[in-house]
């Protein structure tokens, strides 16, 4: 197993920093999955993290100037890590004004992946950071955790309105309940309710938009679902409020899909990353 | 006694008074014939820190007839005073402090603008002279930096990092944070930070060395530094030894001395090789029991005359400057029980006072040793992984 990679361009260094930051926020530990094109951060839904579960995808040529990747074998060739975002976010941050990030996957105690930054230094000889991350290699057998998440059957897909306005909706919503019902219709209406017994409060969008899906084969979406009925999801309303709330990179398109009564599916889509995220419907 | 600090200086009296409260909980305050002296120190004795501000600091500086005057006070009572720095620099002209002798008070007098007059009065303990004894001219290596570079160098460190390590060679510096051997020790994440000896004003090393040190207590200095634009001074030698920093212009001198893990691997003799001699001169002679109590009216009770830095001809002998540093085990060793023998009675001063800093640094120092030996040798080896 082989990983050796390197990034030059500040651009780049920077929207990399703002994904990896998003990805901290949202989970302590997930698994890093490197491919030949691919870079992707999975989180597999368990008990523990509240059902949740994220899938963050990024066109690797798109971010780094140096790709070297040697997978488990021939005709396995990925690398599945354990990581903690946390510490990546952390050593990321100081090197946001580096001539170059360098990571690589090496063995110290332990397995490590390890970012070495060239920074700017008053003399001639570039100052060196080296960050050493310790990371869990996943054997093969556990590969199929972290697959990639099907589309789920979903009743209806929408656009998501302004994220701001979305966050602070939702923030004030918090305040007053824990579990939020977002319900949406395929004519662009989305409400966000609260209900306690004191007190409920809905938030009425419209013109939102409806994504069309059915040409890729993955959803056909059924004609004869009548436009106005709302399909509705239940969920923990922290759980939306993180994701929110750690959104660094400004999406090109953001979405979900609602499986009534059952996932919210929340899809954030960028020029080269891509990220979903599931949450449960709770009871 | 009365002194007065007029314009800028009261800032720079103010930011003292606020950097001194990062190392303790008290204020140690004694003006002398050289200037004001303020000091802290920490609870465990393992960092002390002196500002020294010279007469030509204060528009007025006046020491009390009897020369004798001493005191200290909480810390947080005096950082009250001069609460908010920036309030300070736009409507305090001048800062008076004088002590009230029909009160027994502190009394410190603020003249801020429109003629209003804000009077603290604070009351004191007595108490004698807080010193350390450390020389900066015996240790073996001395860097001076920008303040700059030192903070743009831990801001690679998370906030929370307790200890650091320095490691110096002929032409280069390596800062790495310095991890406690326990149960997580192998899942922590490591920093170095490698810079050339280019990067600093001065570069003066004879021995090569590597050090630990509480960062926390550190960050004082920096703020301090920073926004007084003076460079820093960092005074070293080989592990055990305090390290010293100094931030120095024409009117006040700042010295943090903090104690450094000591290199030694075996439990009999890291009591006494920890010691950061912050013990007076008389203390080995007048110190005759045990606890710790007597240890620290010993350290108070001191009688040192003059100027706040001493030569430490107390501390245990050692020929600093020749020593190479992986070779010095045996030397250290000896001398270091020579020393034990001397002074009996501090083996439970300083395990009582390192207990939580320093463990077993017998352990740490073997941990310590062993991630630098890795981290050298597998930049070779960075593509072998097994699955």
């Amino acid at each position: 197993m082989k990983f050796r990679s390197k990034i030059i361009d500040v651009g780049c260094l920077n929207h990399f920093t703002r994904v990896v930051n998003t990805v901290s926020k949202l989970t302590k530990s997930c698994v890093l999955r490197l491919t030949r094109d691919h870079v992707y951060f999975v989180l597999s839904g368990k008990i523990s993290t509240g059902g949740v579960s994220m899938w963050c995808e990024l066109l690797q040529v798109n971010f780094f100037d140096e790709y070297q990747m040697e997978g488990v074998s021939a005709d396995a060739n990925e690398i599945f890590l354990e990581v903690t975002p946390e510490n990546l976010s952390r050593a990321l941050k100081t090197a946001q004004n580096a001539k170059s990030v360098k990571m690589k996957l090496t063995k110290k105690n332990c397995p490590c992946l390890t970012l070495a930054a060239e920074l700017p230094s008053l003399s001639s000889v570039s100052r060196v950071v080296t960050h050493d991350i310790p990371v869990d290699v996943i054997p093969r057998r556990l590969w199929h955790d972290f697959r990639e998440p099907q589309m789920p059957d979903f009743d209806v897909s929408i656009y998501l309105p302004p994220l701001k306005t979305m966050k602070s909706v939702v923030d004030r919503m918090k305040n007053l309940s824990n579990y939020l019902v977002m319900e949406a219709n395929l004519k662009g209406d989305m409400n966000l309710k609260i209900e306690t017994d004191l007190v409920s409060v809905t938030t009425h969008f419209k013109d939102l938009g409806n994504p069309p899906w059915g040409d890729d084969g993955s959803q056909t979406v059924s004609q004869s679902r009548d436009d106005d009925l709302m399909a509705e999801v239940r969920v923990d309303i922290r759980k939306l409020q993180q994701f929110l709330t750690g959104q660094q990179v400004n999406p090109s398109k953001a979405m979900c899909n609602i499986v009534h009564k059952r996932i919210l599916h929340l899809i954030f889509l960028h020029e080269d990353v891509s990220l979903q995220y599931f949450i449960p419907a709770v009871v | 006694m009365d002194c007065v600090a007029t314009g800028g200086n009261v800032k720079v009296l103010a930011k003292a008074i606020h950097s001194l409260s990062r190392i303790g909980e008290e204020l140690y305050l004694e003006p002398v014939e050289d200037g004001l002296a303020l000091r802290s120190v920490n609870s465990s004795r393992s960092a002390f820190a002196c500002f020294l501000l010279s007469p030509l600091f204060f528009q007025r500086y006046q020491t009390p007839s009897d020369q004798s005057f001493r005191c200290k006070m909480p810390i947080k009572s005096v950082q009250s005073v001069f609460k908010s720095l920036s309030s300070l620099e736009r409507s305090v002209e001048k800062c008076r402090i004088q002590f009230n002798n029909e009160k027994s008070r502190l009394t410190i007098t603020l003249h801020c603008k429109h003629g209003l007059l804000k009077t603290h009065n604070l009351s004191f303990q007595d108490c004698e002279s807080l010193q350390a004894v450390f020389d900066k001219d015996s240790c073996a290596n001395m860097l001076q930096a920008q303040s700059r570079l030192m903070v743009d160098t831990v801001l690679h460190f998370p906030p929370s990092l307790e200890e650091v390590n320095l490691s110096v060679s002929n032409d280069r510096v390596w800062l790495r944070n310095h991890i406690e051997d326990d149960a997580d020790s192998s899942r922590a994440m490591m920093t170095e930070l490698c810079l050339s000896s280019d990067e600093f004003d001065q570069f003066a090393v004879n021995t090569q060395t590597s050090i630990t040190f509480c960062l926390k207590e550190l960050r004082g200095l920096l703020v301090f530094a920073e926004s007084s634009g003076l460079p820093v001074s960092i005074y070293f030698d080989e592990p055990g030894s305090p390290v010293i920093l100094s931030v120095t212009d024409s009117v006040l001198e700042a010295n943090f001395v903090l104690a450094t893990l000591s290199e030694d691997s075996h439990p009999k003799n890291h009591v006494n090789a920890n010691t950061k001699h912050l013990q007076a001169e008389q203390m080995t002679d007048d110190f005759m029991c045990d606890d710790m109590d007597s240890v620290l009216i010993a350290m108070e009770t001191s009688e040192l005359p003059g100027p706040s830095h001493v030569p430490s001809s107390s501390s245990p002998p050692h020929n600093t400057n020749n020593r190479k540093h992986p070779a010095s085990e045996d030397e250290e060793e000896e001398e270091q029980e020579e020393a034990l023998i001397e002074r009996p009675p501090n083996k439970k001063f300083c395990s009582l006072f390192f207990g939580s800093v320093l463990l077993a640094s017998s352990q740490l120092t073997n941990q310590t040793i062993q991630n630098q030996e890795v981290l050298a040798s597998d930049s070779d080896n960075e593509d072998q992984t097994e699955s």
